[in-house]
Formats: C-alpha cells, sequence, structure tokens
C-alpha cells in the first residue's frame, strides 16, 4: 500500500494537474506495483505511444528523460539522447506525425547479440541495458541497433544521478527508467506528458491497460520486417 | 670506400627509420592519453559515426596481414618454391600487421583499460568475441608456422602447419567480413557477399604490401629479383586486383537491384560528395586502373613499376575502407521506411565526419607498430628471401 503511496506522491510531484485525476494512469500504477515482485519471469516491460495525441514540437519527454537520468540535454552529434523526437512525413501523402523514439527494448536484441563481452544484456522483464561496468566501449552495438537507440558517452560527466549510472567511454541508451519500474514507478517520459501519448505497463498482463490497449487498438512495431519484437509500440502510423 | 660507407650509411639509415617510427608510435601513444583523458570528443567520431580513421587503419592492417600469407600458402600447400623461400617474410609481416591493427583497434576502444574484460567475459553470440578468438589463434598459428620454416628439424611440419593457417586465415578474413553483414538494418553493410570480397581483396592487399617490403629488401641489399620471379607475382598480384574489383562491383550491382539500395548507392556513388570522389578517383583509378596498367602494361618497364603499383593497391585499399566504413555510416538508418524524417539526432540526415590528429595518429601509429616489427625482424633474424638454385 505504502508504495503505492509512495509513487502517487512521485506522480503527483512531476506530472501536470489534469493528467492525474483520470482512471488509467492510476490502474496502471496499480498493475505495475502488482505485477512486479510475483511475476518476475513473465513479465515484459512495454510502451504503446500514441502518435495522434502527440503534438510536434512538444519535448516535455525529452526533457524529463534529461532530468531524471541527468543528461545534459546538448543535441551536438556527440551529446547522448536516450530519447529523441522524430518528426516523420509520409513521402506519398505527406500526412506529417510526431513521435518520441528512444530503445525499443527489442524482444531480440540485435545490440546484445553483437556484444563481445555481454555488457549489453536482456533482463527477464524485457528491459534491454548496458552493464557501465562491463561495457569496453567498441561501439559495435551501436552500429547494430537500427533503431539509433544508443549513444557513446564522449566526454567525462559530472553531475550524475546516484540512481542512474554513467561512464565515459562506454554506450547508454533508455533504460526504460529501470531504477523507477523496480520501485513500481513507471518511466519519466511517460510520467511527464501531458498528453498521456505514452502508455507504460506489462504487455503479458492480459488485466493491464497496455494490454488492453494493444488488443483493442492498432499499433505498430517500427521496422516489423527485422523481426525483433520491440517492447514500444505505436499507434497511428 | 664505397663499399665502406654504403653499408655504414645503411646502418644509419635504419636506425633513422626506426626513430621516424618510434616517434609515430609515441605521437600515437601520447594521442590515446589524450583520448582516454578528454574521451572520444576529441576525436571526429559522433554518435553517427561511431567508427573512424582508426578502424580504417585497423581493418586494413588486419586484412592485408590475412592475405599476405597468400604467398606462404602458395608456398607451402601449393609447393611452388619460388613462394616457399618467400614464407617466413609473409609470415613476419602477417604477424607484424595483425599486431598493428590489434593494437589500434584496442585503442581505440572506449574504456582499453577493460580489454581484459573483452577476454574473461565472453559472448558467444558476438561475431567480435569471435574475432578476438581468430586473431589470437592467428598469432599462434603462425607463429608455429613460422617455427617449422626456420627451425631445420621440424621443417617436416611446415606443410600441415601451413595448410592450418592456411585454412585459419580464410575463416580469420571471413569473420572481418561477417562483423558487417551482421548489421543487416545498415544499407551500406548486412550482405552476404561481404565476407568473400573481404577475403579477395585481402589477396591484393596482402601482395601489395608483400611486394614493397620485398622490393625494399632488394634494393637495401643491393640483390636484385630474379625476373621470372618478379613476372609471376606481378602477374598474380594483379589477378588478384582485378577479382577484387570483380566483387566490389558486383557488392555495388546487387545493392542496385533491390530497390531499398538504390538511394544509398546514389549517395555512395555520385552524389554524396567526399564518399564517391574516393570511390571513383581513389579506389578505382588510383587504386586499380593505374596499378593495371603498371602491371599489365609492358612499355612501362623501366619504372620501378611494381613498388609503385602495390603502393597505389593499398592507397585504393585506405580509399576503399574510408568508403565503406565511413561513408556507410553516414548515410542515415531508414527507420522510417517511406517517410521522410527529422530530428534532434540527425535522424534522416548524411552524418557528418572531420577526422581528427589524434585519431589519424592513433592509425598511423598501428602502421608505425607493424613497421618496428618487421624491421626488427628481418635484421635480427634470417627473413630475406633466398631463391633456390635454378635445377
Ligand atoms: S532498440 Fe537498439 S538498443 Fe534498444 S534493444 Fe533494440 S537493438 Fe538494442
Ligand atoms: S560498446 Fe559496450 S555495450 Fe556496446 S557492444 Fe561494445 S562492450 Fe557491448
Amino acid at each position: 500500500m505504502s508504495d503505492i503511496n509512495l509513487q502517487r506522491r512521485n506522480f503527483l510531484k512531476t506530472a501536470a494537474g489534469a493528467a492525474m485525476v483520470t482512471v488509467a494512469p492510476g490502474m496502471l500504477l496499480f498493475d505495475v506495483a502488482h505485477g512486479n515482485p510475483q511475476s518476475v519471469g513473465k513479465v515484459r516491460w512495454g510502451m504503446l505511444i500514441d502518435t495522434a495525441a502527440c503534438v510536434p514540437g512538444c519535448n516535455d519527454c525529452v526533457t524529463a528523460c534529461n532530468k531524471e537520468n541527468g543528461l545534459s540535454g546538448g543535441t551536438a552529434a556527440t551529446d547522448s539522447q536516450w530519447i529523441r523526437k522524430i518528426e516523420i512525413k509520409d513521402i506519398s501523402s505527406g500526412r506529417e506525425v510526431s513521435l518520441p523514439m528512444m530503445c525499443q527494448h527489442c524482444e531480440s536484441p540485435p545490440c546484445v547479440d553483437v556484444c563481445p563481452t555481454g555488457a549489453s544484456f536482456k533482463r527477464v522483464d524485457g528491459i534491454v541495458l548496458v552493464d557501465k561496468h562491463r561495457c569496453i566501449g567498441c561501439r559495435y552495438c551501436m552500429m547494430a541497433c537500427p533503431y539509433k537507440a544508443r549513444s557513446f558517452v564522449h566526454e567525462p560527466l559530472q553531475d550524475q544521478n546516484p540512481d542512474v549510472p554513467r561512464g565515459k567511454g562506454t554506450v547508454e541508451s533508455c533504460t526504460l527508467c529501470v531504477h523507477r519500474i523496480d520501485q513500481g514507478g513507471q518511466p519519466a517520459c511517460a510520467e511527464a506528458c501531458a498528453n498521456k501519448v505514452i502508455l507504460f505497463g506489462d504487455l503479458n498482463d492480459p488485466e493491464s491497460a497496455i494490454a488492453k490497449k494493444v488488443k483493442s487498438v492498432v499499433s505498430t512495431q517500427i521496422r516489423a520486417d527485422l523481426k525483433l519484437n520491440p517492447g514500444v509500440r505505436y499507434q497511428g502510423l | 670506400m664505397a663499399s665502406y660507407s654504403i653499408p655504414q650509411l645503411r646502418s644509419h639509415l635504419f636506425y633513422v627509420l626506426m626513430a621516424v617510427a618510434g616517434s609515430i608510435v609515441l605521437a600515437a601513444m601520447f594521442s590515446v592519453h589524450s583520448m582516454e583523458q578528454h574521451g572520444h570528443i576529441i576525436t571526429g567520431m559522433n554518435n553517427q559515426i561511431v567508427w573512424g580513421m582508426p578502424h580504417v587503419f585497423a581493418i586494413f592492417l588486419i586484412v592485408a596481414a590475412s592475405g599476405v600469407l597468400n604467398v606462404s600458402s602458395i608456398g607451402s600447400v601449393f609447393n611452388k618454391p619460388a613462394y616457399k623461400v618467400r614464407a617466413p617474410l609473409a609470415g613476419l609481416l602477417s604477424i607484424a600487421m595483425l599486431a598493428g591493427g590489434l593494437t589500434v583497434l584496442m585503442l581505440d576502444l572506449g574504456r582499453p583499460d577493460r580489454i581484459i574484460v573483452a577476454a574473461t567475459n565472453f559472448n558467444p553470440t558476438s561475431v567480435f568475441a569471435w574475432n578476438i578468438v581468430l586473431y589470437s589463434g592467428m598469432f599462434a598459428a603462425v607463429a608455429v608456422y613460422l617455427w617449422t620454416l626456420m627451425e631445420q628439424r621440424m621443417n617436416s611440419w611446415s606443410k600441415p602447419a601451413g595448410f592450418a593457417v592456411f585454412i585459419w586465415r580464410f575463416v580469420l578474413t571471413t569473420g572481418t567480413g561477417v562483423i558487417f553483414s551482421f548489421l543487416v538494418a545498415r544499407q551500406a553493410y548486412g550482405s552476404a557477399i561481404l565476407p568473400p570480397m573481404f577475403i579477395v581483396i585481402s589477396f591484393a592487399w596482402g601482395l601489395a604490401v608483400f611486394h614493397i617490403v620485398q622490393a625494399a629488401i632488394y634494393e637495401w641489399n643491393g640483390k636484385h629479383l630474379d625476373e621470372y620471379v618478379q613476372k609471376r607475382m606481378r602477374n598474380l598480384m594483379g589477378v588478384f586486383v582485378i577479382a577484387s574489383l570483380y566483387f566490389v562491383a558486383t557488392y555495388h550491382l546487387t545493392n542496385l537491384y533491390f530497390a531499398r539500395q538504390t538511394e544509398f548507392e546514389r549517395f555512395i556513388l555520385v552524389e554524396g560528395g567526399i564518399y564517391p570522389k574516393l570511390f571513383w578517383i581513389g579506389y578505382v583509378l588510383l587504386g586499380n586502373v593505374l596499378p593495371l596498367l603498371l602491371i599489365y602494361l609492358p612499355a612501362l618497364d623501366r619504372f620501378k613499376r611494381i613498388p609503385i603499383a602495390s603502393l597505389l593497391i593499398i592507397l585504393g585499399g585506405f580509399c576503399l575502407l574510408y568508403v565503406f566504413i565511413i561513408g556507410g555510416q553516414a548515410f542515415p538508418l531508414d527507420i522510417f521506411p517511406g517517410y521522410s524524417v527529422s530530428s534532434s539526432f540527425a535522424d534522416g540526415e548524411i552524418g557528418t565526419y572531420q577526422p581528427s590528429l589524434p585519431e589519424i595518429l592513433l592509425g598511423l601509429g598501428g602502421v608505425g607498430v607493424a613497421f618496428l616489427i618487421s624491421a626488427i625482424g628481418i635484421r635480427v633474424l634470417d627473413f630475406v628471401p633466398r631463391e633456390l638454385p635454378k635445377k
């Protein structure tokens, strides 16, 4: 019970006022908190992103991620970007869509396959991470990732968030805010989005909001042709 | 007078060359130190072009290290005496270039201090990890082979050892090609033709390196390379150059065949600025057409045509690798096929890359290491090919 209260407090702190009164996020939090300890091995954390609700030019998820994970927020070619907004335009129809893009937490992640040291790994709950103490910085995973999800730390770091270890000379990417998830929370980006574009939850739990929604609406995986079965799905593409 | 001063001069020159190579290696070490301190920010590499100049050098050296062993294989496996006497030199060059290439690859890591991690945590699904095994195995295989060649009592073993090396280097070059052909999401890579392409290319590059070293050694010792041997080795190099050009052409043609890849081909062959220039002028013209003319046109006989052709082949090799490795990454990933995309992370944009001095020095350092090992080896041990008396 206190778990839920804690999350709710965190949630209230950061989320916009209007977002949290609605039922869905509450349910989601409930599911997350209860699904976590019992069902290790069965859980598959994922996200469903409703591109129709995503506002072009809005960067709230990105800002929240940078703050949560202690990233500088710089956008030089050598700066880390764990999540980014991409504006896409259908070449044949001209339809424009704005969407957040981050590590897709593939079920068959090429980054893990190619990593020589096993620093890139997939947790049983589907989250793909880099072990900062094992990564030798060869960047082969960056070559292999089809989504350009990874960044290399090009400079010495200051002001790190103790919950989110990072290291110069190693590769990093979206952790799905694993430090929050493990305490029953949800990713900072999902929490920060006032338009509730990002729905986070356990894809394997039929009772979860995300599983229900994935079942009822049309959603796609990006580059589904590669058959990597990403845990992040997109709606409205 | 001359008979006294020339060897002396040579000995001086030897030390001068060693000093030059040594300073390059030192400069490379300083670069590595700065990269350690400041991070890769001081290189031209970034989150889109993640492999840069060091990889161009490293892969050239490793591919050529495998290819140069062809000289040994022709001698040991196919029993050709002209090549047999050259086998030890080829083996030495192979070890030297492999060491140079691996040094560069290792020192370019974000955390070179953790190289031991790579050795102790082995991910069996990783092509990179296989390659680490292949490279270390290659050292061992070539070392044993050299031993069987140079130690009289072991001579009878040189054939099986040569055969083992022959197989091993095929696997090794295949492995190098597979590093890229596994990258299915990248338009430039992910092609099954890459491993055989790398094998054939390695023959040409390896032989070119061998020719240069051989010419230098003969010149140095005031000896003249037998005309017959010269002609055979020259023709062999010509065949390899033609074969590798054929593979490179096939690689691009098959890409053109797949509609998804035509954009990429247009970029790399026509519109991509530096990359098409390097490809057509550097690789095709200077690295293939000119060497082939030098090899096959008898009218050019009075030039030192083989060393020049070899240098050009090596230059072409570097151009090809630059286009392949860096141009291949500069072309954006097609994350949303059928859409035009833009973002703060350079999605949909051509990646920019400006090689910096430290990374070039690091790459040259690998060449320096290879040079030092070969030069010391040749001087200290008996690696100079000695023609067998004609029957
Ligand atoms: S999106 Fe990229 S980094 Fe993330 S799991 Fe898939 S391959 Fe790995
Ligand atoms: S950069 Fe690190 S995580 Fe990526 S493949 Fe190399 S060792 Fe693995």
